[in-house]
């Protein structure tokens, strides 16, 4: 069993929720007749403003609806669309529906998840890259695509990923090492 | 209640509006199958097995979740309805381990007994193993998911009953369970170890560590710890205290019990320590002797020391007939009224705080009227820790919309429930409350109607709060001054609103100041004898109360009649054959200085621990030893009992009959569940015994004689009768006679003394302050898994696996001032003495340090300030400067 504060749960020191998601939480709120009926919408406000759902988060949420926390993480738990864990600051989402699977999506998946030392779904351990797979993107005809950031790359070859990923990894150098 | 009829399998069933049709067919006697039903939850529709049929309605409605309505016809059972319970047991079979046979729960599994009921044998589907956590983090019991069944009566219990809100369901779907926060322990979680949880499933999901073997036969009795006075049910195996049960027909806990309840109130009964025979010191060493050869030397040595040269304790712990015993023992036979036990140390200030305000010092409305409040302010009290079950019930109430306000400087379980919480520096309690009565009156939020009619002496409060602005008072006590108004308005506005307080407000030289200011603000507010009203304060151990009651006091006998008044010693003196001292005797603190300069020379301690207990112990300890014959009553050899003389041992509360007086008043029947283990005696018995060889016979068949005795002579008392109690009268004093039903709210016409009394009172500050060489404030008290002087929890296998050791709580930054990390050995330090023990950060306030003091090891009370009250005499626990560092 492991510790509260440890790793994986996305412990990650205090949060700020500033004054204009707190303004429209409380507008939320008012909608509502009970507390936990906002639940969902307020969760989304907050992780509109972090980008995800820190501890600290859940926290901050269970205390402001006046909510058991167990309450406010099972939901956070049931839903896929609350992110638990800190994205990095690159997202690489390839597609691995069926057009870009019949082409080798998922041999693709399987090279950018051993470049990256990380499975789809997580982040580097730096921090840098969320690499995650993901239901079709709309460009079947130039299958297999990725998306990274928010840029198509199409017709993708072990080869083409490997240039893709070592610009990503100059771009950021240049623009001042991997923080 | 309005009745409506409606009609099950064609039987003609009445049944009461807002029902449900589960209730309805189980008052029928007909038995429909459920999986997550239980009585005390809210209905929840979840597991599908109690499907009926109701004509008009279309499907299978769940009967348990269904209203009954007038004209309904309801079939429980035909061959469509068993075919989909059988249908909703193959699919909870589907992804259930098939092996009940090494189950926990086998044999006592309600999914098992189902399938075997319903004949259900196979699944038939694809068999699905479960992926779910194996919790093993407790100490006490094992959250096992792969055998859970999703019905949520534990998530349900532990937030609608217990009011924790510890677990919840996560995730969904094959993987969906219920889990502490984060899915990490439960024991890294805010589970207070009541394990209502384990009791509601029913299934091996939850299970206890240790379940031990069935009990041979159950008795029902009253918990031995708080006052709140739960109902428990203890089991027996082979002569044998083996486990408790929450006691269903109890109207206060209502079956449900708190950690101590449920794992502490029996396994120090058969603990191997148990004292079982009497001992003697000699040459230095405390021997084993005959009871002849103890009581001998008791009676020569208390023939020598009657009148002002003998003192006894009576006990909180102990039934209202023992506690009358002693003091009758002290009066009638020692000559003396020095006899007063540890309510001195808890809520004397109370007693003469409330007595001078209202005229009656005890809690004025029930536990069960707490719930109508609107408005409840609770300050000084641990509530969820210390009188866990009422703990609950408030958190119920919160929940179902009664607002909180908190006066607490530790960030305690309740703060997480409070509408607004203010954390006022210790000891500046007179100084918010009158804040508080400045903004009402200020503001025109009194009820200047009831003052006037019922109450006198407004005017000098009035006049004196004037001075006491939001910021000034935010001042003085830390907290900001629009908080101060926000909370004067909030409990203005409650009709009704209550008062819960304990020892934050009474444990201070200005108790009865803090009590009296209290009270001022209740009449204020016209909140006094009315339903959800009152100011209640809450009572430590299970019999402070009746303790108190039956005379256990220096300057009254039972009733709270005064020694001092000739008529009501001459009641006595007729009463009991004898003449009495007219003058009032010496306090627990008064008592240990008498006995250290010698004065006092024969001391007669029942049950009680003042080495742990009492402040400054280093003090007490030279007091004790300096008693020239010092008698120790007890079921252990505790701290004091080291110190004794003679040694007498005592039996539990398991092994005798006797009552309780709760901390609302009410008079509770224990039991006798096993007999004494041999050696041991009843405490009445032994004094009594040694009163006849003292030549003034004392003999009683029964603890039911003693009660006779004790409502001839106490009007209060005078209707308090064992047959009453057993046939379940529930009797709150006053009773004054054989027909009077009790009185679960004081004051409703007039209050005890006639008119409400307001007391204007400035604010002082505490007695001792920081300062540079003692720059933090110590505050002590207890916790939830712990008793008092730890006697009896930390015999708990299972207590002493949650909190084994002492500790001091720490804020971040202190802790970082002073480079301390949490888990690290510190020392504390005082005027009085030094304690080392591990720091635990968090919690606290800023400056503050907070010690449970039921640890010898490390006891709080070395530190502690031995300054009183006084009119009260009781000594500031709450405060006292401190200093804290790193161990070498
Ligand atoms: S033991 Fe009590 S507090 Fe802990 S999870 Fe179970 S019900 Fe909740
Ligand atoms: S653990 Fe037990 S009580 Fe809780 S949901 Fe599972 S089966 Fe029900
Ligand atoms: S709340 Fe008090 S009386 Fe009730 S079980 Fe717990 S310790 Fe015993
Ligand atoms: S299947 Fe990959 S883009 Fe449509
Ligand atoms: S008992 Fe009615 S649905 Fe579970």
């Amino acid at each position: 069993m492991s510790n509260p504060a440890s790793r994986e749960n996305g412990v990650d020191g205090p949060i700020t929720i500033n004054g204009e998601t707190v303004r429209a939480i409380d507008e939320i709120v008012k909608r509502y007749p009970v507390a936990e009926a906002a639940l969902l919408p307020v969760l989304h406000k907050v992780q509109d403003q972090l980008g995800w759902l820190p501890v600290s988060a859940l926290d901050w949420v269970a205390k402001r609806l006046g909510l058991p926390k167990t309450r406010v993480y099972g939901v956070t738990s049931f839903y896929t669309m609350f992110k638990r864990q800190k994205p990095g600051k690159h997202r690489i989402e390839i597609c691995t529906n069926i057009s870009c699977s019949l082409l080798g999506a998922e041999h693709l998946r399987d090279h950018i998840a051993k470049k990256l030392n990380i499975k789809p779904g997580e982040t580097t351990e730096d921090g840098r890259i969320t690499f995650d797979e993901v239901e079709c993107l709309g460009s079947c005809g130039t299958a297999p695509v990725m998306l990274v950031d928010d840029k198509f790359y199409e017709k993708l070859t072990p080869e083409k990923v490997d240039d893709v990923l070592d610009k990503l990894n100059k771009d950021d150098l240049e623009a001042g090492g991997n923080d | 209640m309005a009745k409506v009829t409606l009609t099950i399998d064609g039987k003609t069933v009445q049944a009461e509006e807002g029902s449900t049709v589960l209730e309805a067919a189980s008052a029928a006697d007909i038995d429909i199958p459920t999986l997550c039903y239980a009585k005390d939850l809210e209905p929840y529709g979840g597991c599908r097995m109690c499907i009926v049929k109701v004509e008009g309605i279309r499907g299978m409605p769940p009967s348990c979740t269904t209203r009954v309505a007038e004209g309904m016809k309801v079939t429980t059972e035909d061959d469509e309805i068993l075919q989909a319970r059988r249908m909703v047991l193959r699919l909870l079979m589907a992804d259930h381990p098939s092996d009940c046979l090494s189950c926990p729960a086998n044999l006592e599994c309600e999914l098992q007994a189902l399938t075997k009921k319903l004949g259900v044998r196979e699944h038939g589907l694809i068999h699905l193993d479960r992926q779910a956590t194996l919790d093993e983090s407790h100490p006490v019991f094992i959250r096992d998911m792969k055998r859970c069944i999703l019905c949520a009566k534990c998530v349900r219990t532990c937030n609608e009953v217990v009011g924790a809100g510890a677990i919840g369901l996560i995730n969904r779907g094959h993987r969906a369970e219920p889990a502490p926060f984060l899915g990490t322990g439960i024991k890294f979680s805010n589970c207070e170890s009541c394990g209502e949880c384990v009791e509601h499933c029913p299934t091996g999901a939850l299970y206890y560590r240790e379940p031990g073997p069935e009990p041979d036969y159950e008795v029902s009795t009253i918990c031995p710890y708080c006052g709140t006075g739960c109902g428990l049910v203890l089991g027996v195996n082979k002569g044998k205290v083996i486990r408790a049960k929450g006691d269903p027909d109890n109207p206060i806990n209502q079956g449900h019990l708190c950690v101590k309840g449920r794992f502490g109130s029996y396994e120090f009964v058969n603990h191997p320590d148990r004292l079982k025979t009497p001992l003697v010191r000699k040459d230095g060493e405390l021997v084993e002797a005959s009871w002849d050869e103890a009581l001998d030397l008791v009676v020569q040595r208390f023939k020598e020391s009657k009148g002002d040269k003998f003192a006894a304790l009576a006990s909180a712990k102990e039934p209202n007939e023992d506690n009358y015993i002693m003091q009758k023992f002290a009066r009638a036979v020692m000559k003396t009224n020095s006899v007063d036990h540890c309510a001195r140390l808890c809520h004397a200030s109370t007693v003469a705080g409330l007595a001078a305000s209202f005229g009656s010092g005890a809690m004025t409305n029930s536990i069960e009227d707490m719930e109508q409040a609107e408005v409840v302010l609770v300050t000084g009290s641990n509530t969820t820790e210390n009188h866990p079950i009422i703990g609950n019930r408030l958190r119920h109430a919160i929940d179902k919309g009664t607002k909180l306000i908190l006066f607490d400087p530790r960030d305690i379980p309740l703060a997480g429930k409070a509408v607004i919480w203010c954390r006022q520096r210790p000891g500046t309690d007179v100084a918010w409350i009158n804040g508080l009565m400045h903004v009402i009156i200020e503001e025109g939020l009194a009820d200047l109607d009831y003052v006037r009619e019922r109450c006198e002496g407004f005017e000098a409060v009035e006049e004196l709060v004037k001075s006491y602005t939001p910021e000034r008072v935010s001042k003085i006590t830390g907290v900001p001054a629009q908080d101060l108004v926000e909370a004067a308005k909030l409990y203005a506005s409650g009709k009704p609103a209550t008062i819960i307080y304990s020892m934050g407000i009474t444990q201070h030289t200005t108790g009865t100041d803090n009590v009296k200011s209290l009270a001022n603000l209740a009449m204020l507010c016209g909140n006094m004898g009315k339903p959800g009203g009152g100011v209640n304060p809450l009572r430590g151990q299970n019999n402070v109360q009746g303790a108190c009651d039956v005379g256990g006091l220096p300057n009254v006998y039972s009733g709270y009649q005064k020694v001092t008044d000739p008529a009501a010693r001459k009641k006595f003196e007729e009463a009991w054959h004898t003449d009495l001292p007219a003058e009032a005797g010496l306090t627990i603190t008064e008592i240990l200085e008498a006995a250290e300069k010698g004065e006092v020379k024969a001391l007669y301690i029942m049950g009680e621990n003042p080495m742990l207990s009492d402040p400054d112990v280093t003090h007490v300890e030279k007091a004790l030893k300096a008693t020239e014959f010092l008698v120790v009553q007890d079921i252990f050899l505790t701290e004091t009992a080291r110190l004794a003389d003679v040694v007498l041992p005592a039996v539990t509360f398991a092994e005798r009959d006797g009552t309780f007086t709760n901390t609302e008043r009410r008079v509770q029947r224990l039991h006798q569940v096993i007999p004494p283990l041999s050696g041991c005696r009843k405490d009445w018995e032994i004094i009594c015994d040694i009163a006849t060889r003292m030549g003034y016979p004392m003999s009683y068949e029964s603890e039911s004689e003693i009660q006779d005795e004790i409502a001839e002579l106490t009007p209060s008392y005078g209707g308090i009768t064992y047959d009453r109690l057993d046939r379940g009268d529930q009797l709150a004093w006053p009773c004054p006679t054989k027909d009077h039903p009790g009185t679960p709210i004081l004051h409703t016409k007039k209050f005890t003394r006639g008119k409400g009394k307001f007391f204007a009172i400035e604010y002082i500050s505490a007695d001792e302050l920081p300062d540079k060489d003692f720059p933090m404030v110590l505050t002590t008290g207890r916790i939830l898994e712990h008793f008092h002087t730890g006697t009896m929890t930390r015999k708990s296998k299972s207590l002493h696996a949650l909190v084994p050791g002492p500790y001091v709580e720490i804020h971040p930054a202190d802790a970082r001032h002073y480079k301390i990390r949490d888990g690290e050995k510190v020392r504390v330090s005082s005027r009085r003495g030094s304690i080392e023990l591990i720091a635990k950060v968090g919690r606290v306030d800023r400056g503050l340090i907070f010690i449970p003091f039921h640890f010898f090891e490390a006891a709080a009370n070395v530190l502690t300030n031995p300054a009183v009250d006084p009119v009260a005499k009781i000594p500031e626990y709450k405060v006292c400067a401190a200093r804290l560092e790193k161990s070498a």
